[in-house]
């Protein structure tokens, strides 16, 4: 029987770019290149080798984003995955984590899964909790944070180090996992594996092939608003110091300047 | 007076120190009730009165041990049509995040995650966060349903208020996806003796310039001279020098103590991301040009080696 693997994959903004906000406080998309979240690459890559240790598996990769999120798709694409969904909407613009979330159930229900795999967290907005959205919505056990995964005979396995302790889990098929940085390099796009991806289908979905209305979802349909957004203000200048044998006291000084001693 | 409820992180009865902060964040909203679940619950109430709890909820039952997050998500849902709050606080742990999101969506409310500081609002409890590698500091609000709010450890002072805090049995009833995620096994994490890393008031941090797993004993002997948690940058972690847990950064923790001394770091923005709302920014690299000195209110260009040590002596023979 054939393994269904969703990867979500979210397209952001280059971190070592220039972030910022726009007018209408959500994410200033224009003068920032995109990419796919390197935190996703492992959930690409962890899918990719659940695949392999299966009989027969078919790995769909999916993104709710604007048009250069493709981008994203491409790439884990290249990377080995077989199919893509690329869901794309006007009205998706400024939409919150509980309305992307019911967006990526819908579009992972109507793809077909056994297993959903993400990344830890995005790199943009952070939050690390779509992956248990998501897990809430469809009904299916969630097997989140995972440093080490398998899956075997319909039942995912995996090792969570938490901030107290380190947990071993194990869930039943269907079930949504998230894997961590931890999990293991991501590969890098062969040569064929960027030609393959040229040919491989991706499919276009919007709200109303998901069956949501415009009104549950952008900014509109938001449950939480950001009232105000402020550049923070450059740090002024510190007193930096070359060692010249006598750096170690000279911090203990500042140090004990500041009463930290 | 409209009651807050807030999720208590507690290991066996002791009340860890973000659920302190929060009470001193709900007080601002509202009366706080607070939440204990699992082995121990019961044992919290009496610093949690201490820190201005009314009331303390407790369950206990072995699903909050044996499967994952669901049951508490279970519990967290029955104290709010229990208590019907203005506001649900929980800490911003991995675990916390996971319980908030699970349960905004289960009662129809928006949430707002890793807040930085809370005030009352016009229209309900207003959240500071900063985004994008702390460049930028945004307010933000929940606007459908009961807000659901995650604060990150150190965004408020813990201040002693005693209350009543009556402590009393919440029913919970757990639903069909509360056993769906099995925990075959659970190693707690080796205790160093020193400060919780998210928790400390003073982190001293190494990376790659450390140059060696040994070398490490260098940066802990200054944090034992400051009785600081030691952090690690992911470099120094990948190498395997030091254990992940002790990873600060966008994939390790975030940190936000008074004081944070980075050794051997360049300050790549994912490092960046989890330690530039610390108070006072201390660094050492012998790279005058490496990005971290941007951030740093005392750097000294030079030698870790000869610095770090340099320092550790001058602390203690301060202190002695
Ligand atoms: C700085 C900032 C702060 C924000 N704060 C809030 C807030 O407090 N409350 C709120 O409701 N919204 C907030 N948002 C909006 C929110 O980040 C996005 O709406 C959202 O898509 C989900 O959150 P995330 O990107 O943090 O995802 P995470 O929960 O961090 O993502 C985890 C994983 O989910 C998958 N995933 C996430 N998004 C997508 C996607 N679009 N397509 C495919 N897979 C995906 C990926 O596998 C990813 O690794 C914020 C946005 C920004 C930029
Ligand atoms: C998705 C993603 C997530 C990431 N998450 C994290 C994270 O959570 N935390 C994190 O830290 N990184 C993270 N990184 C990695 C990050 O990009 C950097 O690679 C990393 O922070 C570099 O660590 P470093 O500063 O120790 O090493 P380097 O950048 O190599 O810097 C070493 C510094 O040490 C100095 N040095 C060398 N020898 C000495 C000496 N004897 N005395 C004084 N100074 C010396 C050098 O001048 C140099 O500035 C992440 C990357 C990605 C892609």
């Amino acid at each position: 029987m054939s393994l269904r693997i969703v990867v979500c994959v979210k397209y952001v903004p280059d971190a070592t770019g220039d972030r910022h906000f726009a007018d209408d406080l959500t994410l200033d998309r224009e003068d920032v290149d995109g990419l796919l979240s390197e935190l996703d690459e492992y959930a690409v890559e962890q899918a990719l080798q659940i695949a392999d240790g299966a009989d027969d598996a078919e790995i769909t990769v999916l993104t709710v984003g604007p048009e250069d999120a493709r981008d994203a798709l491409r790439k884990a694409l290249s990377m080995g995955a077989d199919r893509a969904v690329h869901v794309e909407d006007d009205d998706l613009h400024g939409t919150d984590v509980i309305g992307t979330s019911l967006v990526l159930a819908r579009a992972i229900e109507k793809a077909g899964y056994d297993l959903v795999i993400s990344g830890m967290a995005s790199t943009d907005g952070t939050m690390g909790v779509v992956p248990a959205l998501l897990a809430e919505r469809l009904g299916v056990p969630q097997v989140t944070l995972l440093s080490e995964v398998s899956v075997e005979g319909g039942v995912v396995r995996g090792r969570r180090d938490g901030d107290s302790a380190s947990e071993q889990l194990e869930a039943s098929l269907p079930a949504v996992v998230s894997v961590t940085d931890q999990s293991g390099e991501a590969r890098y796009p062969s040569f064929k594996g960027i030609m393959a991806a040229k040919k491989k289908p991706v499919e276009s979905w919007d709200l109303e092939d998901l069956e949501i209305e415009a009104d549950e979802v952008g900014l509109a349909g938001a449950w939480s608003a950001v009232d105000s957004a402020a550049q923070r203000p450059a740090r002024s200048a510190g007193t930096i110091v070359k060692d010249e044998g006598e750096g170690g006291r000279q911090l203990a000084e500042f140090l004990a300047g500041q009463k930290f001693i | 007076m409209a009651e807050v409820l807030v999720y208590v992180d507690h290991v066996d009865g002791a009340v860890r120190k973000p659920t302190l902060e929060l009470l001193t964040l709900a007080r601002r909203v509202g009366e706080p009730v607070a939440l204990a679940l699992g082995a121990g619950a019961a044992e919290t109430a009496s610093v949690l009165a201490e820190h201005g709890a009314v009331k303390v909820l407790t369950a206990d039952a072995p699903e909050f041990a044996d499967y994952l997050v669901v049951p508490k998500v279970d519990a967290l849902q029955a104290a709010v049509e229990a208590v019907s709050p203005v506001a649900v606080l929980v800490p911003s742990s991995a675990e916390g995040k996971e319980i908030a999101a699970r349960l905004a969506v289960r009662i129809g409310s928006g949430i707002v995650t890793d807040a930085v500081d809370l005030e009352a609002g016009e229209q309900g409890p207003v959240a500071t966060q900063s985004a994008f590698a702390a460049s930028f500091t945004t307010k933000s609000r929940v606007t459908r349903g009961v807000p659901v709010i995650t604060v990150k450890p150190n965004s408020a002072p813990v201040e002693a208020a005693p209350a009543a805090g009556v402590v009393e049995t919440l029913p919970v009833g757990f639903s069909a996806q509360a056993t769906g995620t099995k925990v075959l096994s659970r190693t707690p994490r080796e205790s160093t003796g020193r400060p919780e890393l998210t928790e400390a008031a003073i982190v001293v941090s190494g990376g790659r310039g450390v140059n060696g797993a040994e070398n490490f004993a260098i940066i802990e002997a200054l944090a034992d001279s400051l009785g600081a948690a030691v952090g690690a940058s992911r470099a120094a972690v990948d190498a395997g020098w030091y254990p992940h847990s002790n990873q600060v950064g966008q994939t390790g923790k975030s940190v936000s103590p008074q004081l944070y001394i980075a050794s051997g770091i360049s300050g790549a923005i994912q490092h960046r991301a989890g330690m530039q709302t610390s108070k006072t920014i201390v660094a050492i690299n012998k790279d005058a040009e490496a990005p971290i000195f941007d951030l740093v209110d005392y750097g000294v260009v030079g030698d870790l080696f000869q610095v770090v040590p340099q320092l550790t002596d001058e602390v203690n023979t301060r202190k002695g």
